[in-house]
Order: C-alpha cells, then sequence, then structure tokens
C-alpha cells in the first residue's frame, strides 16, 4: 500500500500535467462505466441497504426511488466535479426524511454504502489490471469522500436549522403575553429566567405593550423557583421599560424563598408594584385602569355644575 | 435641525422629526420653555417616535424640560417611545425618573387632559365652602 502510494505522488511529482489529464480521462472512463451498469449497481445497493437494515422508516420502493436519484445525482457530481445540485438535493432529501425520524448514521451508513458498492464494482472491473486500477481509485477516491461529506453535512445543517426552529420556538411558547382585557396584559413567567430569555421576555412584552396599547401589565411569576440578583435587576429593568411605553407593571407571586432571598442579598424592589397574587394583581390592575377613567368622569358631572 | 412646537389648545406639541444633534436639542428645550410662558400652556408633549437612538444627554435634556415647564406651570409628558429604544435606555440606566412617559400621542393628550382635568376637581370643591 504504502509503495502504491509514493508511487503516486512520484508520477504526481513529476509530470502534474499528465497525471491531471489522465485522471480526468480516468474519471471519464468511470463515470462511463457507472452509468453503464446503472440498473445493477442501483439495485444492489438498494439490496445492501436493506440487509444492513437502513432507512427502515421508508418502504423498499421509497429506498429505491432515493437510491435512483442519489445515484445519478452522485454520477453527476463525480463527472462535473460541482456539489451545488448534489448539496441541492441532499437538502431537499434531508427535508423528507428528517419528519420520518431517519438518523444520521443511516444517512452516512447509506452514501458510504454506495461507496462500497462502486469501489467495489471497480475491483471486479479492472482486477486484472491493479496499476489502472490505482489509478482509477485515486481519482474516485478523493471524489467519493466528498460527495459522503456533503451528504452527510447536508443532513446536519437541515437537521440543526430544524433544531434552531424549534428552540426558537419553544422560546416563543415560553413567554406568552395575553391579553386579558382592553389596555390590561399578562405575562405569566415559568421556568428557569436566563439573562437571554430576560432579554427576550422583556423584547416581547415591550412589543406587546406597542402593539395592545397597554396600561397596566401584570407579570406572574408563580412559575419561578429560584431567583437570582440577575433575574431580580432584569425584572427591575423591565418595569422600567414597560414604564418609559406608559405602562404600570404589577409583580404578583413571589414565593416566600423568593421574597426572603432578595432581601438578604438586598435587591431594591421599592420601584416596583408588588402583589401576593395573580388574582390579587389583576384587581389590583383593574382598579388602576378605572382611576385612570374616573377623573375625566368626575369632572364632567362636575362642569355644569360650574357653569350654571 | 429645528423642531417644530405647535399648539394645539393649551397644550405645546413638540415633535421631534430626526437624529438631533446636542445644539439642537438645547435650542428645542430653550424655545419650549420660553414658549410655556408666552403662551400660558398648561401641557408639553415632546413626541420622540421618530428617534431610533437616544444618548444620555437627549435623556437629560428631557428630563430638564419636565422639571423646567413644571417650574414655569406646565405638565410635561414624553411620547412615542420605542420598545427597543426603552431597551437600550434600561440597560443604560437612563430611566427618566419623575418623568411622565406614554405610548403616543393620543394617549399624551389624554394624559395631559387628566392631569389638568385633576387639578381643576382640586381646586374646586373649596369654591363653594368660599361662598358659603
Amino acid at each position: 500500500m504504502d509503495t502504491k502510494k509514493s508511487m503516486s505522488v512520484s508520477t504526481r511529482t513529476s509530470d502534474p500535467q499528465a497525471l491531471s489529464e489522465s485522471s480526468a480521462g480516468l474519471l471519464r472512463e468511470l463515470v462511463a462505466h457507472l452509468r453503464q451498469n446503472r440498473t445493477q449497481l442501483r439495485e444492489e445497493w438498494a439490496r445492501r441497504i436493506t440487509r444492513a437494515e437502513l432507512l427502515t422508516a421508508m418502504t423498499e420502493e421509497e429506498i429505491f426511488a432515493e437510491a435512483t436519484a442519489v445515484y445519478d445525482n452522485y454520477v453527476e457530481a463525480l463527472e462535473t466535479g460541482t456539489f451545488e445540485a448534489l448539496q441541492a438535493y441532499s437538502r431537499r432529501l434531508s427535508e423528507r426524511i428528517i419528519p420520518r425520524g431517519v438518523e444520521t448514521d443511516e444517512v452516512v451508513g447509506i452514501v458510504l454504502l454506495l461507496r462500497d458498492v462502486l469501489a467495489r464494482s471497480l475491483f471486479t472491473k479492472y482486477q486484472d489490471n491493479v496499476e489502472k486500477l490505482n489509478r482509477i481509485l485515486d481519482s474516485y477516491e478523493p471524489a467519493a469522500n466528498r460527495i459522503a461529506n456533503t451528504v452527510a453535512v447536508g443532513f446536519v445543517e437541515e437537521r440543526e436549522r430544524i433544531i434552531r426552529q424549534q428552540q426558537e420556538a419553544i422560546r416563543e411558547l415560553s413567554t406568552p403575553v395575553l391579553q386579558v382585557r382592553e389596555r390590561l396584559l399578562i405575562l405569566p413567567i415559568i421556568g428557569v429566567i436566563d439573562p437571554q430569555r430576560a432579554r427576550q421576555l422583556t423584547e416581547q412584552l415591550l412589543r406587546a405593550i406597542r402593539a395592545n396599547r397597554a396600561k397596566v401589565v401584570v407579570i406572574d411569576v408563580t412559575g419561578v423557583a429560584a431567583m437570582d440578583s440577575g433575574v431580580a435587576n432584569h425584572l427591575v429593568q423591565t418595569v422600567e421599560a414597560s414604564r418609559l411605553l406608559g405602562a404600570t407593571v404589577i409583580v404578583t407571586g413571589l414565593s416566600p424563598e423568593i421574597a426572603q432571598t432578595l432581601v438578604t442579598i438586598g435587591v431594591d424592589l421599592s420601584e416596583m408594584a408588588t402583589v401576593g397574587d395573580l388574582q390579587g394583581g389583576i384587581e389590583e390592575a383593574e382598579r388602576l385602569l378605572a382611576d385612570r377613567a374616573a377623573p375625566t368622569t368626575q369632572v364632567r358631572e362636575i362642569a355644569p355644575e360650574s357653569t350654571r | 435641525m429645528e423642531v417644530p412646537i405647535l399648539r394645539q389648545g393649551q397644550y405645546l406639541i413638540a415633535s421631534i422629526q430626526s437624529a438631533l444633534t446636542d445644539a439642537d436639542l438645547s435650542h428645542l428645550r430653550e424655545a419650549l420653555i420660553a414658549q410655556v410662558g408666552r403662551s400660558r400652556c398648561r401641557g408639553v408633549i415632546v413626541d420622540v417616535t421618530a428617534l431610533d437612538v437616544m444618548d444620555s444627554f437627549a435623556v437629560r435634556t428631557l428630563r430638564d424640560i419636565a422639571h423646567m415647564a413644571r417650574l414655569r406651570g406646565a405638565e410635561t409628558v414624553i411620547v412615542g417611545i420605542q420598545p427597543d429604544v426603552a431597551f437600550a435606555m434600561v440597560q443604560l440606566g437612563l430611566t427618566l425618573k419623575g418623568v411622565a412617559t406614554v405610548l403616543d400621542l393620543e394617549e399624551g393628550l389624554a394624559f395631559l387632559t387628566r392631569r389638568t382635568e385633576e387639578r381643576l376637581v382640586e381646586t374646586k370643591p373649596r369654591r363653594p365652602s368660599g361662598r358659603g
């Protein structure tokens, strides 16, 4: 093996021009061979996929159809040396098969199987001419490896994209800003608040205040198990930012543990309106909303009297 | 850039249309405070809807306007702070303490109306007792 390698290296250094020409010729020969034996190799591949119990989530017809498409793209990538089409195909393939529960190892497995099947057919074809076989493999292997890489990376990237999308969705779900009645919003917070979530929470709340023209916001933290000074400061910032948009914030459901922690670590929440539970918070909010409307009506009652 | 100051009933409305230099801001402050007395206004609205950045000088100037206008007998309310701007402001610790802020111009007018009427309500009950 070593001697073969050094041989090819020595030819490459001695005459790179001739080698690249001949390797292009070899690749053409290789592609022609793969085209010629398309049906047979494809069937062999599909058979080996089934035997290796890969892609169990798909039916045999589906496997065969996908195998055909992958095979053609594979040969095309070998021929043209460009991987864009294959990349696009593997992305579409991933989109189709990820929802059906196909795993990364299966995808890598089938591509490697195809590589094996093709290599095996090359061995059979050139078994009488070892020197030529070696040169064919020299041009086949890098391209084949790159193809395997492209497909696997395409699959993983698609997966990561889906994961990112889902994370985003979970984050959105985790901060529901609800309108209870006109001008009153409720933001129940459940679970752990990290700086990133706190930031997102504030941004979403501010946007909701603007969109719903909210006057009062009740932030319920009953579902928050623990709070440190960082989170408490975020809460204070949220309250301040909401005030800049003209909304009053009432914080409800601070548990006894949290109350003790906050006082012990000396977080100043004196600027913040707090009410024991959510019900009390909503009552307080409705009182505030009524208050805001009240003076106007009072004056309207008084005004005619004064003109009399 | 000059900020137009409009008069609407008892109120002055200064609508900032684009980013202002420090000099523009100082000029706005002087113009507003002068006009509050000249036109016997009860309220000042500063509309910052168009601003997507607010630095410490701008925030301080707004606060100064509010405090100065109060000394001249007018309530000030800042309207239209964008969510992103509000968020950036609290992160920088620029919180406009002691200055009224509301969502938009409409809310600002409602706020000032309420404030001035509250004053009327406070002063009115005394009149009958004074007569009687």
